[in-house]
């Protein structure tokens, strides 16, 4: 069983996002970038299933600039096997990024696709479903838990009643939450071995797939800023602001 | 033309999600019909029917729509979906998991979690955690969009047309199978729409601690949240969890006891009327959004809170 895991290069979590003055997006020069979190979850799922003996080679796919390799390169220091970079120097919108996963699935034939739940830089949590509606395979959003079994798994989605499992067949494409599991640590040696990996690369444009942006971005600004409040002295002086001078109490 | 509005709701009550989601299209649109796809639940599509701004309800009655499976829903919202300019759900893990599907299948963009609409095409949306809010024009003929709930306020559930239409429709779909559901129940308000929530962290210690907050919870009338560290520790379960990969909630009175304030945490309560933080470090970044902080150590300050609530409440009755 082949296991397919999309990877998304993304400003690191930790980073304070700084609105760029003109409006036109994020400073994203010389900030540090990162694979997206819940990639990395749908990384160490693919590993651990492996490790399971039930899925023999891991490709790893990532679409961006030249840097996505980096990301690709993360996982497999991490364990995966292969990597595929589609190449674009375009922000791609969801509808063109599923579209071309589900083309690489189409050709390699991957029983599971891994995704994270949503990036955490446009925070869309779209490309997992529109995946799976274009290769009529089930989808499983949101998962926390994944037993593979023969031809199927159950899978526990986090939703925001509590948890909900539902059973689905193999092939299915699965979007991982934080809590699925805990992302490794590459080892230097396999960051090492992780170098000789092969890396197929491709152009977004030579796959023959309508990646038109469907979305025009007007301004991006600044939220509204928090003024800072006042510090009280002790629960008593809290509960009479609450109560004379907030009125919520 | 139109805007169809997708209802979420349990079969018997409609989510609140739902009534912002349609005053959310009545910015836009006042022709506003609601699918509402479940199981033996025709009292409910009458209610809902009934709401402030319905044109009409669509109703799909069905055993394979008993719960919300995205592949089941999808085809019945494709079906309909010729006739309407907007395509509306409530951005809930019920909207997000069936609408990119919708989107896909008819070769449209999707807008997630508008909190604000500027024109018919034009909205705006955060980005990166709430730290930028972008605003967006969609180019597509038909707009297929999530709804962030707490941006808009309800329409009421009443003054509407009280019209309900059937529609059959077969789901062919067998590759999903429902299993169960394992939701927490609790007699407090529920998280998303309280008036006053009282949240947890990693300060909390423990699952037992969460006592603490309950007791000043049903006090004020509160709903219990938590930070992802609580949730990930097993303090509590996922569904108590706010932030960019959880709930965001907007109460008038939001209390942050014994959390840290990370962006991700932020993302789903700085929009808070007002924000207590009670935490023993004094540099702790939820300092920064609070409008009242006190610096101390929650396992003296709770108990404390909760007997002056109770001298508060003596002296009202
Ligand atoms: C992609 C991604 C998504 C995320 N999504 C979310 C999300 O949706 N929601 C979320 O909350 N987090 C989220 N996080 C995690 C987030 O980054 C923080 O790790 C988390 O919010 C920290 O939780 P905390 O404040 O409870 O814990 P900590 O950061 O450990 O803070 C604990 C606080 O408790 C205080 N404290 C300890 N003991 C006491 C005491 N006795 N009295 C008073 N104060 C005390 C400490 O001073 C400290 O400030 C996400 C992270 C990532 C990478």
């Amino acid at each position: 069983m082949k296991l397919l895991v999309t990877v998304k290069r993304v400003i690191d979590y930790n980073v304070q996002i700084r609105v760029k003055p003109d409006g036109s997006g994020v400073e994203k020069d010389n900030v540090k970038m990162s694979m997206n979190p819940p990639d990395e979850n749908a990384v160490e799922e693919a590993l651990r299933i492996k490790e399971s003996g039930k899925a023999d080679e891991i490709i790893v796919l990532s679409i961006g600039g030249d840097k996505a390799q980096e990301t690709i390169r993360t996982a497999l220091a991490m364990g995966a096997d292969r990597g595929i970079h589609i190449k674009t120097d375009n922000e791609l919108e969801p509808l063109a990024i599923s579209k071309i996963i589900s083309k690489i699935a189409e050709e390699e034939k991957p029983s599971i696709i891994l995704m994270g739940k949503q990036a955490i830089d446009d925070d869309s949590n779209q490309t997992g479903q529109m995946t799976s509606a274009l290769l009529n395979w089930p989808q499983a959003t949101f998962a926390s838990k994944i037993e593979i079994e023969d031809k199927s798994a159950t899978v526990t989605r986090e939703i925001d009643e509590g948890l909900e499992r539902i059973k689905v067949n193999i092939p299915f494409v699965a979007s991982c939450d934080l809590r699925l599991n805990e992302p490794r640590y590459a080892s230097l040696p396999n960051i090492m071995k992780a170098k000789k990996k092969p890396i197929d690369i491709k152009d977004a444009n030579s796959l023959g797939i309508d990646i038109s942006s469907r979305i025009e971005q007007l301004k991006v600004e600044e939220p509204p800023v928090r003024q800072k409040g006042i510090m009280v002295n002790d629960v008593s002086e809290l509960v009479q602001k609450l109560k004379h001078e907030a009125k919520v109490i | 033309m139109s805007i169809l509005v997708l209802a979420e709701h349990n079969n018997i009550d409609i989510k609140s999600s739902t009534l912002n989601t349609i005053s959310a299209a009545s910015q836009i649109e006042q022709e506003i019909d609601v699918l509402v796809t479940g199981f033996q639940c025709e009292e409910l599509a009458k209610k809902i029917a009934k709401c402030e701004k319905v044109s009409k309800v669509i109703f799909v009655d069905n055993e394979k729509l008993k719960n919300p499976i995205a592949e089941n829903i999808e085809p019945i919202v494709l079906s309909v979906a010729e006739k309407y300019s907007h395509i509306m759900a409530p951005a809930t893990t019920f909207g997000k998991n069936i609408f990119p599907r919708i989107a896909v299948k008819l070769d449209l963009a999707q807008i997630s979690d508008v909190i604000k609409i500027i024109s018919n095409d034009t909205f705006m949306r955060p980005i990166y955690a709430g730290n930028a809010i972008a605003t967006v024009k969609s180019n597509d003929k038909t707009k297929i969009i999530t709804i962030r709930p707490t941006s808009f306020d309800p329409v009421e559930t009443s003054g509407g047309s009280d019209i309900v239409e059937s529609l059959e429709f077969e789901t062919q779909n067998n590759s999903v199978e429902f299993i169960d559901r394992e939701e927490s129940h609790s007699e407090r308000p529920e998280l998303s729409t309280a008036r006053v929530v009282i949240s947890g962290g990693r300060g909390l210690q423990s699952a037992e601690n969460f006592k603490l907050l309950n007791e000043i919870a049903d006090k004020l009338n509160a709903a219990v949240g938590a930070s992802r560290a609580a949730v990930d520790a097993g303090y509590v379960s996922n569904d108590y969890q706010v932030g960019q990969t959880g709930k965001v909630v907007v109460p008038d009175l939001y209390i942050a006891v014994g959390i840290s304030g990370a962006i991700q945490h932020l993302a789903g309560m700085k929009e808070s009327k007002v924000i207590v933080a009670i935490n023993k470090d004094e540099e702790a970044p939820i300092f920064n959004v609070a409008d009242y902080g006190l610096n101390a150590d929650l396992f003296e300050a709770l108990p404390q809170l909760s007997s002056e609530l109770d001298k508060l409440n003596t002296i009202q009755q």
